[in-house]
């Protein structure tokens, strides 16, 4: 089976909130540079759903990321946990694109790797959190898609997909060649062990340009744009919290609720 | 080329009800319609629709179209996209709008791409510019850290809509619109991606999004058992149990209880925060609680920047006492 996971390097979206500086004039958002890039957690979660395809029938992992300033110790994490090769459309004329953009190159880069059954990428990026970019590559590439899937399993040429949906979830049915993407009900993605990490070092990512790939100058990164951002700010909170203090804390917990009475909250 | 007018709703009927968000959409397509001076209309499928075509008038549709087919009983990812997608071509609306939703989620990126505009997704405040006449779309990103301000360059320009970012109208059932049916023209052969099944997992007691109270637990609970404490709480208190994302990752709680940027979001009048630290994910789903109560060890979780009344300590020390007190309070 040939398997392709989409994978996005995003800033921590788990830094304290915080640590989150905004440039304004730039509408750029940074974190302290301690604080290190991850691969976006639900597209992590999208590889262990290929990884766990693979495990039961065997096949090929492709990963394939976009962006520019890769770091290697985290992107080559795919290689580690047992993709099979890694391919980067790395270049400057990437950046500054939004979902549309995004999914034009990703889907002409898959178009040249060529074979491929089922392509996963996580829900939503956790950086933006749009939720477009797969829906954009099954659409790009006339496939049928699933979104939002806890659980993934193939028969024959048919894929079962369990998506999560409300209170449960729905079973879903898809034929290959289609487009999965992942939540993070499916479960977390297996540690690096070091023999996958031996491995990794022996692989070199493939690194395409927008040229290798075909693609249209005025597709990609900010000129192939259909949103404009005008701005970006910290939304501002104005609760003060009243600490409610006490000999110990089961005597405050009774002053909580002596407060929340007064506030008429209770 | 045709102009594009008009606000157009994707409206959703769940468990034989128009849903919630629905009404939020109409309520604020409302609102956009009137200050563009434009007309407000929504799409409904499904079967039996109409009196939900009537009740989305009453909640401020001029116009509601209506499509009926036993296949659209369900949401199917590419029957709906092939209906609304002709409807959305044969109004053509300067605006769309959906609920950010399981449907919406799905079928509002497959929709933008395949015809061409921009989508965006969970949106908390939309405007019309009065100077350009073009949608202004607010949305949280970075996990809510920080918020954006959007427009489209493409029409018509479409966005998926938060659930409770957004106040119904007052229903007034003397408002007048038409219903008209639209044949959907189905054509099941386009149906790739097939929902066979879907499997609920009940929740006993009130529904969270539903719950004016609720207690919600945290990974410092540490495991199932400690949520019983926090079900007894909130069956006094006639609230429910919500739940952070490790908490449902680690198999404490059902899904159907996560609170936050992917899992639902609710707004009681009361929002008791238990060994939870406040991440903005999860804050994304509980922000418009209007009191926050947080009961957290670390003095500096970011819980006691959003929270009202707090109180640092263990929760296992804490809660007993609190319930304790409460079950007193309330028999008075
Ligand atoms: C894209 C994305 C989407 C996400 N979506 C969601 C979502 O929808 N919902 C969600 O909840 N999370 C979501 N998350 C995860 C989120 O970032 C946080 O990791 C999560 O909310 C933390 O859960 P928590 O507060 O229970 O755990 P922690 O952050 O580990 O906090 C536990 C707290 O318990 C306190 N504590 C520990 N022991 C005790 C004790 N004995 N007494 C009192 N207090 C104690 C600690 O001081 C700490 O503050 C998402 C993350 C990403 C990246």
């Amino acid at each position: 089976m040939e398997l392709i996971v989409c994978l996005k390097q995003i800033l921590d979206p788990e830094a304290p909130p915080d640590s989150y500086t905004i440039d304004q004039e730039a509408n750029r958002i940074f974190l302290p540079p301690e604080i290190a890039p991850v691969i976006s957690t639900f597209d992590e979660t999208a590889l262990e759903a290929a990884l766990r395809l693979k495990d039961t029938h065997g096949g090929r992992i492709t990963a394939l990321s976009m962006g520019n300033k890769f770091v290697s110790d985290v992107i080559k994490k795919a290689l580690a946990v047992g993709a099979d090769e890694l391919i980067l459309l790395e270049d400057v004329s990437f950046e500054g694109g939004d979902a549309w953009s995004t999914a034009y190159a990703l889907a002409e880069a898959i178009k040249k790797i060529g074979r491929y059954d089922i392509i996963f990428c996580g829900r939503q990026a956790a950086d933006w959190d749009s939720g477009l970019v797969g829906a954009g590559i099954a659409e790009l590439l006339g496939l049928p898609s699933v979104t939002l899937a806890k659980k993934v399993d193939i028969t024959d040429k048919t894929v079962t997909v369990e998506r999560v949906a409300g209170d449960g979830f729905e079973i879903v049915k898809v034929p290959i060649p289609c487009l999965i993407t992942v939540s993070n009900e499916l479960g977390e993605l297996r540690l690096v062990r070091l023999k996958g990490v031996r491995r990794a070092e022996k692989i070199q990512p493939t690194v395409w340009k927008p040229e290798d790939i075909g693609a249209d100058p005025s597709r990609i990164g900010s000129r192939g744009r259909l949103t404009t951002l005008h701005k970006l700010f910290k939304p501002v909170k104005e609760t003060q919290c009243e600490i409610i203090e006490g000999e110990d804390v089961a005597e405050a917990a009774v002053n909580l609720t002596l407060r929340l009475r007064e506030a008429k909250l209770l | 080329m045709t102009e594009h007018k008009g606000v157009l709703i994707i409206g959703e009927i769940i468990e034989e009800n128009l849903a919630a968000v629905t009404l939020e959409l109409l309520g604020c397509g409302r609102t956009l319609a009137d200050k563009l001076g434009e007309r407000l209309s929504g799409l409904l499928m499904g079967s039996d629709t109409r009196p939900h075509a009537s009740k989305a008038i009453a909640y401020g549709a001029d116009k509601i179209y209506i499509m009926e087919d036993p296949l659209l009983e369900d949401y199917q990812s590419d029957l709906y996209l092939a209906a609304v997608e002709k409807m959305v071509r044969r109004v053509m609306p300067k605006i769309v709008l959906m609920g950010q939703t399981p449907m919406g989620r799905d079928l509002a990126p497959r929709l933008g791409f395949r015809m061409h505009a921009a989508v965006l997704m969970d949106c908390v405040e939309l405007d019309i510019d009065t100077q350009t006449g073009r949608l202004l779309q607010v949305r949280p990103v970075y996990g809510g850290n920080a918020r954006a301000v959007f427009t489209s360059e493409t029409r018509p320009q479409m966005a998926t809509v938060r659930s409770k970012a957004m106040s119904p109208l007052e229903r007034n059932s003397s408002r007048k619109g038409d219903i008209i049916e639209i044949k959907p023209e189905i054509d099941p052969s386009a149906m790739r991606t097939k929902l066979l099944e879907k499997v609920k997992e009940e929740v006993a007691g009130i529904k969270i999004e539903d719950a004016a109270i609720l207690v919600t637990g945290g990974r410092g609970i540490g495991g199932p058992e400690g949520f019983e404490q926090l079900e007894d709480l909130a069956g006094l208190l006639k609230g429910a149990v919500g739940a952070t994302r490790p908490v449902v990752d680690s198999g404490w709680c059902p899904t159907s209880r996560q609170i936050g940027l992917t899992g639902k979001v609710v707004a009681p009048d009361l929002y008791i925060a238990v060994a939870l630290s406040g991440s903005s994910q999860h804050m994304a789903g509980c922000s418009g609680a209007k009191h926050i109560v947080a009961i957290n060890s670390d003095p500096q979780a970011n819980i006691f920047r959003e929270a009202s009344f707090g109180i640092v300590g263990d929760w296992k020390k804490a809660l007993p006492s609190f319930i304790e007190k409460v079950r007193e309070l309330l028999k008075e």
